[in-house]
């Protein structure tokens, strides 16, 4: 049995899993994108990004991947985080602007800008195509090809493999190919038109969103010491607005 | 030659050693040795090498004196270059004409030949020998220093320099444990980027049970313009091979692989060669000694990636798979090499064991500084008038090594910055200076060791375009699983370029700066996790440099292309005619003793003119 910390929360859990099991396992969201329940981890969309370890040496590590261990120090959102989190949503974005998952994606985090040349690739190299295509598929039909900026999906020589059988399995999880997202502007890329679907317990705050509303209540904010202060303030004012209401 | 005879007993190998060591005393002849690795063949020893073979039968002084084909000396600058021992004669940029010379002056009439000595540069004085060469005078070289001693290729002259009398020394007085608290004591840290603790990295490795262990020699070397563990493996394989035995006796290893890169044949044939005596002799193999240790050392050649250097990556390219880094922990030392427990460690750190085991932990450990102990090979590049490799204990300055060791910058111009720790290491500006080398010191200013790249740049290097070019490295060499290296790279590389091609704008700073941010947060690799280091350490070093790029489109520098003009200034132009040919587009026109009009319409910058002019007519701004 391993005991850890996520969000201040003490959790236990078996040893083989990773944070973002565990995570899953007592409910606390974390966002993902090239994970997927019933294929390896990948861990190349960084978007499960959480804190790990006790100032001042703290770092951010992607919860698919890496495993739970006795006594690690687990943060879901923190500014850190979040800000890193954001900026793999607008790159992915600056990639497959049509994606509807993405630019759901972006909605939710609030990303609402893409700085970046748009390249109409409309895929970000997640892999899940790859592995759905040998893992569940038992085909090896595509792979990836290069490295760095000229990596690609393709098939061996670039040819009609022999070896794909026309199944769809990595259309079907393909998160850029499947759902179209018919909004995003041709210039910026976003579409942001689901920002108002947020869910309502999503309350928004520059760097940190909470799901409780209240700030600090559920544990999942608890911060270091450094910036207790700052959420003071906000329970404050969120107090404030409860009792304006 | 001499029998191979394995060697049986340790008692055996210490004998062999004292016999060649005594060997090594006792001889008479004069000795040669010509710095014959890669770099020194590149600039022809080898010929060198064939025609004091012929000068020496010519004048019959077989009896008299021998050459050594040694590995590189490290200074670059002088090859090919000769060392006469016992009496240390340093000759520079032999050529083969000079053989004769040597022979008849030096051998026979014991004579220095003055056009062959170094001069140096501040006193303007000949040097004859090699201590007192200011390149080697501040060097501490005690790992390099061998190199200039023996011929890689012969393991009796490895002994007779006291090789393999660690081995001796573990085997026979130490306890593995003892071993690795002796590693642990001397505060070695790993020679390969990060510097990790090595004595603590092998006690995991130690401490994990399996029944199974592997030890690797990281010798994958892909920072551009870094060669230390080149020149190792080529000038000294058994040292690292001594440092290897001792780390796997001490690990509980069974088996160990040495990872070298495909573009280092003769490392590869040395070492080679150098594994092949070693289990003639019986150092390795089964019952290595006597002993009921047992290793085994095998070569894998790399799949030339400089990610492939990255321990994970390293270890799945050794399994045969592609070579992409995966999620540490599991660490090596808990599951490495075929799931199995695996010690890694660099082409330096290994060689720096035996020196630890045969000197003891408190001498290593009284080089150097709090933090970092014993010595560092860099390679000293760029805009430099020493090229080479140079050793130096930790703690020294950057000032010492630039300008002490390195001879300062050519051509009388301004340093500007240097970089160290290879493509994802940082730049650091003239006023740091006086920064010790060491670990922390280099991290505490937003660079780090790395593998020991040291590239020196002068007034004339733009620090965008700099940055440009090491971003350029990293978009391609990312392995490009993690969408923040892959895209990171690529996106900052692009930002870079805009603002290098006048096209930079307000706010670009600061949003590269949060990219850069998060490249280095968000990845999972030691490659991601670094690779803005250029960028954020050029923009913090460097910042006005930037900003007058994006904000007067200008390159104080005068080297981004679209940033710049060449005119021709009329009163220094005599109208001499010089720049009018070199200039490719015909862009310059003119008569003799007439100032020349350059038409910037048909101008591409290609500096040529510039570099034609003497005098001082053409400007860049
Ligand atoms: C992108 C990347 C490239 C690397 N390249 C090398 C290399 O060429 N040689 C090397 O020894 N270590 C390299 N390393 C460091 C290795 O991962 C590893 O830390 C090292 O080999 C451990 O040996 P040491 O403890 O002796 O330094 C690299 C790391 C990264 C992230
Ligand atoms: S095609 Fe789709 S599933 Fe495949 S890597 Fe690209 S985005 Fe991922
Ligand atoms: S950080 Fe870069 S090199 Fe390392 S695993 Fe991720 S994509 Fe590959
Ligand atoms: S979901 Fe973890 S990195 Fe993609």
């Amino acid at each position: 049995m391993i005991t850890l910390k996520i969000n201040g929360l003490e959790v236990k859990t078996e040893e083989g899993q990773t944070i973002l099991d565990v995570a899953k396992f007592y409910g606390l969201e974390i966002p993902t994108l090239c994970y997927n329940e019933g294929l390896s981890r990948y861990g190349g969309c960084r978007l499960c990004l959480v804190e790990i370890g006790e100032e001042p040496k703290t770092k951010l590590v992607s919860s698919c991947t890496y495993p739970a261990e006795e006594g690690l120090v687990v943060r879901t959102d923190t500014k850190r985080v979040i800000e890193a989190r954001k900026m793999m949503i607008e790159l992915m974005l600056s990639v497959a602007p049509g994606s509807k998952i993405i630019q759901d994606l972006a909605s939710k985090f609030g990303v609402k800008q893409v700085r970046f040349k748009i390249r109409n690739e409309e895929c970000i190299l997640c892999g899940l195509c790859v592995r759905m295509c040998a893992e569940q598929m038992d085909g090896r039909a595509i792979g990836f090809q290069n490295r760095g900026y000229k990596r690609k999906i393709s098939t061996p020589f670039d040819t009609r493999s022999e070896e794909c059988r026309l199944c769809g399995g990595c259309i079907y999880v393909c998160p850029a190919c499947q759902l179209r997202c018919q909004g995003p502007d041709a210039d910026t890329a976003v579409c942001n038109a689901c920002l108002t679907m947020d869910p309502t317990c999503l309350d928004f705050h520059d760097e940190l969103q909470c799901w409780m509303y209240d700030v600090g209540r559920c544990g999942t904010c608890i911060r270091e010491k450094t910036e207790e202060s700052n959420n003071k303030k906000r329970t404050q004012k969120s107090k404030q607005k409860e009792k304006n209401a | 030659m001499r029998k191979i005879k394995k060697i049986k007993t340790i008692k055996d190998l210490e004998q062999s050693i004292q016999s060649q060591i005594q060997a090594r005393k006792s001889e008479k002849k004069s000795v040669l040795t010509v710095s014959a690795g890669t770099c020194g063949q590149a600039r022809g020893s080898l010929k060198v090498i064939k025609s004091l073979e012929k000068a020496i039968k010519e004048q019959n002084l077989e009896d008299k004196v021998k050459i050594k084909v040694t590995g590189c000396h490290g200074f670059c600058e002088a090859e090919p270059n000769i060392i006469v021992q016992p009496v240390n004669i340093f000759y520079q940029k032999v050529q083969p004409k000079d053989a004769k010379d040597i022979t008849s002056e030096t051998i026979i009439n014991n004579k220095v030949i003055d056009q062959l000595l170094f001069t140096d540069l501040a006193t303007g004085k000949k040097v004859s020998n090699e201590n007192n060469i200011p390149f080697y005078k501040k060097q501490k070289r005690i790992i390099l220093g061998d190199n200039t001693l023996i011929d890689p290729t012969d393991m009796d002259d490895y002994l007779s320099i006291g090789g393999y009398r660690s081995l001796v020394k573990a085997l026979s007085d130490m306890t593995q444990e003892e071993i690795i608290e002796t590693v642990k004591q001397s505060g070695l840290r790993g020679r390969g980027g990060a510097g990790f603790p090595t004595g603590y990295k092998w006690e995991f490795a130690r401490k994990t049970k399996s029944d199974t262990k592997y030890i690797i020699c990281n010798a994958d070397e892909g920072d551009p313009g870094a060669y230390m563990d080149r020149s190792l493996l080529e000038g000294n394989p058994h040292r690292v091979l001594e440092g290897m035995i001792i780390g796997a006796f001490a690990i509980g290893a069974g088996e160990g692989y040495i990872y070298a890169r495909d573009e280092y044949p003769l490392a590869v044939e040395h070492i080679s060669l150098a594994i092949s005596k070693a289990e003639e002799m019986g150092l390795l193999g089964k019952n290595i000694l006597g002993t009921d240790f047992d290793f085994e050392v095998q070569i894998v050649k790399g799949a030339g990636a400089f990610v492939c250097g990255e321990e994970t990556a390293l270890i799945a390219s050794v399994e045969g798979r592609v070579g992409e880094p995966r999620q540490r922990p599991p660490f090596p030392a808990v599951k490495g090499l075929w799931g199995k427990p695996t010690n890694i460690n660099n082409v330096e750190t290994w060689a720096n064991i035996p020196l630890i085991i045969e000197k003891g932990a408190e001498w290593f450990s009284r080089i150097g500084t709090n933090g970092s102990k014993g010595t560092k090979i860099f390679s000293l590049v760029g805009k430099i008038n020493n090229t080479g490799l140079v050793e130096v204990p930790m703690g020294i300055t950057l000032r010492e090594i630039i300008f002490d060791i390195g001879g300062g910058i050519p051509g009388g111009k301004d340093f500007k910055a240097v970089q160290t720790g290879g493509p994802s290491g940082g730049c650091i500006p003239k006023e740091m200076l006086d920064l010790p080398v060491d670990y922390e010191s280099l991290a505490k200013v937003g660079s780090i060791m790395g593998s020991g790249g040291m590239i020196v740049m002068d007034e004339n290097t733009c620090m965008v375009d700099v940055a440009k070019f090491f971003l350029n490295f990293l978009r391609d060499e990312s392995c490009g699983k993690c969408i923040s290296c892959r895209e990171g790279t690529q996106r900052m590389w692009e930002i870079v370029t805009d603002i290098t091609e006048g096209k930079g704008k307000k706010g670009d700073l600061e949003f590269l700066e949060a990219l850069a941010k998060a490249t280095r947060d968000a990845s999972m690799c030691g490659l991601g996790q670094t690779a803005a280091n250029p960028v954020l350490s050029t923009i913090r070093h460097f910042k006005d440099e930037y900003e007058a790029h994006i904000k007067d489109k200008k390159c104080p520098a005068g080297v981004c292309k679209e940033l710049i003009q060449y005119s021709i200034i009329a009163e220094n132009c005599t109208g001499c005619l010089a720049c009018i040919k070199p200039c490719p587009q015909d862009a310059i026109t003119g008569e003799l003793k007439k100032v020349h009009v350059l038409d910037q319409s048909k101008c591409i910058k290609c500096g040529a003119c510039y570099e034609a002019c003497n005098f001082d007519a053409i400007k860049i701004e």
